[in-house]
């Protein structure tokens, strides 16, 4: 089977946001998904330290230290963004405005529940800046994350083990390996890889898993 | 005349007491008023409990206030950074309290005390680790915990404009924490770039109000150049 790589999850995550859409980018790996949106297309990107409209990073020389994102990298704005405080962005997330959400994740269950900020280890020093806002405040929450960890276990669960980040609040897991909705029945498998099946999806998830793949 | 500009950040920041609850803006570095924290620092006060996004970065501002062991508590959402090593030190060691709230529920908890409101209801961190033993209530249908203001004695913040009645404009995402800290603080003292006569503000523009600060210090060149 053909694993698919970071940035052909970034661009499968991209085709899901529609002109016009609101959406915050999450840390790390949901951060490359700015690289794939269409550039025909007007999409809002909200950074939750203070601006809509986000752009990319500057040209070398360019950076500006009071112009940064919410990993504290130089970005820049697009003509038309514009700046806000904290609460105001925080209520844009809170308060229901912000179309899609995609964050990272170190487990999902198949209710929609996610861990994303905390490994519970006992000396790690909590850290959780805005993603218990974000996993319930956006309509939608995308994570994408590789389905299986190094060990080979699932980051799909009946359960989450690690410390909860927000309660039924992922509606879709983007994976190296197969796209799942999640809800109040489970995970449905929407898509998977060339050469993997649903059932050798069930086994390495060990879930019971719909199968709501539409053949080509 | 009313005239809040104050010649000094030394100034500014001396009757900030031993064990004060201190507010600091910025997000990162974006925003944190380095000249007051210096000032702050020379001053000496002690024991203090500080509210501030993270919990300092490399050696300068916030971190060097904490290396300085001036800190008893802090109050922020995100504290681990990859240059966040003067607050690791002091965690693992013991010698800070940390109080970890979820930046949307900071950003509310200070606009509330700002606003002069008892408590608040958030969906945020509803059924975690950090709203164990909190009360929570439904309100049609969804889950909420109850959160207390975050209020302070003082509140240091950086803006790039401000005048003579306190008025302030901001730059960028460096305006970040600064307009709600500035609301919840009993004493809020702004570093600003330049002050500037009364009505060079676009009364249209202005981001925080003059009610909500008390002193402004003018730093001169502290902020390139409006890109």
């Amino acid at each position: 089977m053909n694993k698919l790589t970071r940035d052909q999850m970034a661009a499968r995550v991209a085709l899901d946001i529609p002109e016009g859409a609101y959406v915050n980018l999450g840390i790390g790996l949901p951060t490359k998904v700015a690289n794939f949106l269409p550039a025909d297309k007007e999409i809002f990107l909200q950074s939750e330290n203070g601006l809509l409209g986000m752009g990319p990073a500057p040209a070398k020389g360019e950076e500006d230290p009071d112009l940064i994102n919410a990993g504290k990298q130089p970005v820049t704005l697009l003509t038309g963004g514009c700046y806000f405080h904290h609460a105001d962005s925080f209520a844009m997330m809170r308060g229901g405005h912000l179309d899609i959400c995609v964050l990272g994740a170190f487990q999902v269950s198949q209710h929609g529940d996610l861990a994303n900020w905390h490994t519970g280890a006992p000396d790690a020093i909590p850290a959780v800046g805005g993603a218990m806002d974000l996993a319930i405040g956006a309509k939608q929450v995308f994570v994408m994350m590789d389905l299986l960890t190094k060990g080979g276990d699932s980051k799909l669960v009946a359960e989450c083990s690690y410390p909860l980040t927000g309660l039924r609040c992922v509606s879709r897991v983007y994976t190296d390996l197969a796209v799942f909705d999640l809800g109040a029945n489970g995970a449905s498998v929407i898509e998977m890889v060339d050469g993997l099946s649903i059932d050798e999806l069930r086994t390495l998830t060990g879930l019971s898993l719909n199968d709501a793949t539409v053949s080509a | 005349m009313i005239d809040k500009s104050v010649a000094s950040a030394e100034a500014a920041v001396a009757d900030i007491f031993d064990g004060a609850r201190v507010m600091i803006g910025g997000f990162g570095t974006a925003g944190m008023p380095d000249q007051l924290i210096d000032a702050l620092i020379a001053h000496g006060a002690k024991d203090l409990t500080i509210i501030n996004n993270n919990a300092g970065n490399g050696d300068t501002g916030l971190a060097a206030l904490l290396k300085a062991k001036r800190v008893r508590k802090i109050v922020c959402s995100f504290p681990r950074q990859s240059d966040s090593y003067h607050f690791d030190a002091l965690y693992h060691a013991g010698e800070i309290e940390l109080e970890l709230v979820p930046q949307g529920n900071l950003a509310a908890r200070i606009q509330a005390a700002g606003a002069g409101l008892g408590a608040i209801y958030t969906p945020t961190g509803y059924g975690t680790l950090l709203a164990d033993g909190k009360e929570t209530r439904e309100i049609d249908g969804r889950q909420y915990v109850l959160e207390y203001p975050i209020h302070a004695d003082f509140a240091l913040i950086k803006a790039l404009h401000g005048d003579r009645w306190g008025n302030l404009v901001y730059r960028k995402t460096a305006r970040n924490f600064g307009p709600i800290m500035a609301m919840a603080a009993k004493c809020t003292i702004a570093q600003v770039s330049d002050i500037v006569p009364l009505g060079a503000l676009d009364p249209e523009g202005v981001v925080t109000p003059g009610i909500f600060v008390q002193r402004l210090v003018a730093i001169g060149n502290a902020v390139r150049a409006a890109a």
